[in-house]
C-alpha cells in the first residue's frame, strides 16, 4: 500500500468511526458528542498506525500505553477499539451507559483492562502516566515502549495537571508523549472565556517540555508529528492537537453546546432534536 | 491469648516511648530489602514523615514528588497499574485530605494496591495546630469501598502493619502518631490485619480504642479494677472491622465505650456503632475529638484539655459507667 493509499484508508476508517459514535450516542441517549468526533482522527491514527499493540493480547508487556485522561470522550475509544479488533462487539457498542454494560459512561479499567486506567474526573491522567513512566524506568524498559497520554484542553485548568507537568519535566522522560485536544471549548463555553489557557505552548515549554503542534484532522500530519515526537530524547513531548469539536457534523462543529450532549438532546436552533442523529449520519455517510 | 506485652507495660515510667512514624519508616525500609517491587513516594516530608529510612537505603526506588500530594497519588496509581507496590508517605492532612478525590478515582475505584502511610495524625500532632492535626482521615478512607484502614497502637505495631500491608490487595491506609508514645507491645506480639486484639478481658464494659489511647485504656483497666471490670480491645484495623470480636465482647458486657484521637463523626466509634446497632444494640458512648477543631499545644497539653489522656478518658468513662 502506498503512503497515499494508507492515508485514504485511515481517513475512511475515521469516518466509519464517527458514524458509529453517532449511532452509539443516539442509542445511549446520553454522553458527549463534540470531543469524540473531534478526536476520531487521532484515535484512528493511533490504533491503526502508530501504537505498538495487539488487540488479541491487550496485556502484552511491550505494548505502548495509551492513557485517556479526559474520560468523557471514551465513546471514540470504545468504537475505535471495536474496529481495531479488541473484544468489544458491535452489539456491545450499543449498550453504552446502560445497566450491566462494560461500557461505562466514563472508562472503567476493571470492566475493560485494555483501557489501561479508569478516568473521568479531570486532570489526573498525566499524573498516572508519570507513574507508568516511573515503573517503566525502574524496570529498565524506558526504550521498550512509548507512553501516550491524551488530555483535553479544559483540564489544563486543573492544578494537578501542572503538578504532573512539573514532575515530568524534572524526570526528563524518554518516549513520553502528551497530546492535548485543543478544541477550544469546554462545557460552559470557550476556554479563553472560561479560563484562558494561552499561551499554552509557552507554559509547557517553561515546564521543560518539548512542544509541537499539529492539525489533528490531517492524517498524514498526525502520523508524522507523533513519529517526530518519538525521536525527542530525555524530554517529555507535548503535542498541541488542533481539532474542531464536533468534526464532521456541520451543525455540531465549533459549538460548545455540543460538548456534553448526544444527538437528540442538542441545541435546536439549527436542527430539531428528533432529526439530529439522522442528519449527522446523512452527512457522515455522504463523505 | 498471650499478647506478649512489655512486662512493664503497666508502669508508664518503665515503658520505653518510641515514635510510630519511626516504626513505619523502619518497617518499610526493612521490607524493601526483600521486596524489590516496593517503591516509596514522598512529598517534601521524607525526613519528618520518615520515608527517609527507605530513601537512604534505596535511593533509586524513592520518588520525591515535591509538595504535590495529588500528583503523588496519581503517580502511585500509575506504579500500581504496572505491578509495583507503592508506599505514599506524608502528613495525614495532605496525604488523605488534599488528595481525596484522586485517591477515590485513581486508586480506590480501580482497586489499585497503594499503601498510604501517614504521620501527624490526630490532635497528638500538637503545636502545628488544627491545620496539621488530621482528625477526619479515618472517616475519609473507610467510606471508600475496598480500603483497609489501620491505626497501629505503638511503634512496634506500626512496624508490623506496614509489612503486613504489602500482602493485601487494594488500597491501604495506615495512620501514625508524630510524637513518641509508650511502646507497650513487643516483637513477639502477634499482629493480624482485621483481627482485633482483646488485650485485657473484663466483664462490665467493653472499651475499644486504637492508636495512642490503647495504652491509656490498659492503664485505666488496671487502675479501676476494683470498681469496674473493663474489657480492653485494640481495634487496630478499623476497616474491615472485626465484628466477631466486638459481638462476643458486647454480648458479654452489654455496654461499649470507644475512645480515639479522631473526630467522633465517622471514626472508629462510628464504625463500631454502625456494626452493633445492626447486630447487637447496646448502650454506647463515643469519645474522641468532639467534632471541633482544637488548637496548638504540646501533645500532653492537648490530650489533657480534650480529655484524651488517661485522666480525661477516665472522667468520660466513669460518667458513662454510672448510667
Amino acid at each position: 500500500m502506498t503512503h497515499y493509499e494508507k492515508i485514504k484508508t485511515l481517513e475512511k476508517k475515521a469516518n466509519d468511526i464517527r458514524i458509529d459514535i453517532i449511532k452509539m450516542l443516539e442509542e445511549a441517549g446520553a454522553g458527549h458528542s463534540a470531543g469524540p468526533l473531534g478526536m476520531a482522527d487521532i484515535f484512528t491514527a493511533m490504533y491503526f498506525d502508530i501504537l505498538k499493540h495487539n488487540p488479541k493480547k491487550p496485556d502484552w508487556e511491550d505494548r505502548d500505553r495509551l492513557i485517556l485522561s479526559n474520560g468523557h470522550i471514551v465513546p471514540v475509544r470504545y468504537v475505535t477499539m471495536h474496529h481495531a479488533g479488541y473484544d468489544i462487539t458491535r452489539e456491545e457498542l450499543m449498550t453504552l451507559r446502560k445497566l450491566g454494560s462494560r461500557l461505562e459512561g466514563h472508562p472503567s479499567v476493571k470492566r475493560i483492562p485494555a483501557l489501561e486506567t479508569s478516568s473521568g474526573p479531570l486532570g489526573e491522567g498525566l499524573s498516572e502516566a508519570c507513574g507508568f513512566a516511573m515503573a517503566r524506568r525502574l524496570k529498565g524498559r524506558e526504550q521498550d515502549y512509548t507512553i501516550y497520554v491524551l488530555m483535553s484542553d479544559g483540564e489544563q485548568q486543573e492544578g494537578m495537571t501542572w503538578e504532573a507537568a512539573m514532575f515530568a519535566g524534572k524526570q526528563k522522560f524518554n518516549n513520553f508523549v502528551g497530546i492535548i485536544d485543543r478544541n477550544n471549548i469546554q462545557i460552559d463555553g470557550f476556554t479563553e472565556d472560561i479560563m484562558p489557557l494561552e499561551p499554552l505552548r509557552e507554559k509547557y515549554e517553561a515546564f521543560n517540555w518539548h512542544v509541537m503542534e499539529m492539525n489533528a484532522h490531517d492524517m498524514a500530519e498526525i502520523i508524522s508529528t507523533v513519529q517526530e515526537a518519538k525521536s525527542v530524547h530525555q524530554q517529555p513531548v507535548l503535542i498541541i492537537a488542533h481539532t474542531v469539536p464536533g468534526k464532521g457534523v456541520d451543525f455540531m462543529e465549533n459549538d460548545y453546546r455540543w460538548h456534553g450532549v448526544p444527538p437528540g438532546e442538542g441545541p435546536e436552533d439549527k436542527v430539531p432534536a428528533k432529526d439530529q442523529a439522522k442528519r449527522a449520519l446523512e452527512e457522515l455517510e455522504g463523505k | 491469648m498471650d499478647y506478649y506485652l512489655d512486662k512493664n507495660y503497666l508502669n508508664p515510667k518503665k515503658v520505653e516511648s518510641k515514635k510510630m512514624r519511626d516504626g513505619a519508616g523502619i518497617g518499610i525500609a526493612e521490607l524493601g530489602e526483600t521486596k524489590k517491587d516496593v517503591v516509596v513516594l514522598g512529598a517534601d516530608t521524607a525526613g519528618s514523615a520518615r520515608a527517609s529510612f527507605f530513601a537512604k537505603k534505596f535511593p533509586k526506588r524513592f520518588i520525591q514528588c515535591g509538595v504535590a500530594e495529588q500528583n503523588m497519588t496519581g503517580i502511585a496509581a500509575g506504579l500500581a497499574y504496572e505491578g509495583m507496590v507503592p508506599y505514599a508517605i506524608t502528613y495525614a492532612a495532605f496525604l488523605i485530605g488534599r488528595a481525596w478525590e484522586p485517591i477515590r478515582t485513581t486508586v480506590a475505584y480501580p482497586e489499585n494496591h497503594v499503601i498510604y502511610v501517614a504521620s501527624h495524625v490526630g490532635i497528638a500532632t500538637g503545636s502545628d495546630g488544627p491545620t496539621h492535626q488530621m482528625t477526619e482521615d479515618i472517616t475519609l478512607t473507610r467510606c471508600l469501598p475496598g480500603f483497609t484502614v489501620i491505626a497501629p497502637a505503638d511503634y512496634e505495631q506500626a512496624r508490623k502493619a506496614v509489612k503486613a500491608a504489602y500482602d493485601l490487595k487494594g488500597p491501604v491506609y495506615i495512620r501514625n502518631v508524630r510524637d513518641a508514645t509508650p511502646n507497650f507491645t513487643t516483637e513477639q506480639t502477634p499482629f493480624e490485619i482485621g483481627k482485633a486484639q482483646v488485650l485485657r478481658e473484663g466483664k462490665d464494659i467493653t472499651v475499644v480504642g486504637h492508636g495512642l489511647v490503647v495504652h491509656s485504656l490498659l492503664l485505666l483497666a488496671e487502675e479501676l479494677k476494683n470498681e469496674v471490670s473493663l474489657e480492653v480491645i485494640n481495634m487496630h484495623t478499623i476497616e474491615p472491622l472485626d465484628g466477631d470480636t466486638l459481638l462476643t465482647s458486647a454480648k458479654k458486657t452489654g455496654k461499649v465505650f470507644t475512645a480515639e484521637d479522631h473526630n467522633i463523626r465517622g471514626g472508629m466509634g462510628s464504625a463500631v456503632a454502625e456494626f452493633l446497632s445492626e447486630n447487637n444494640p447496646v448502650p454506647m458512648k463515643l469519645h474522641g475529638v468532639m467534632d471541633e477543631f482544637t488548637e496548638s499545644g504540646t501533645m500532653e497539653d492537648l490530650l489533657k484539655k480534650y480529655k484524651l489522656d488517661k485522666e480525661g478518658i477516665k472522667e468520660v468513662l466513669l460518667d458513662f459507667v454510672k448510667i
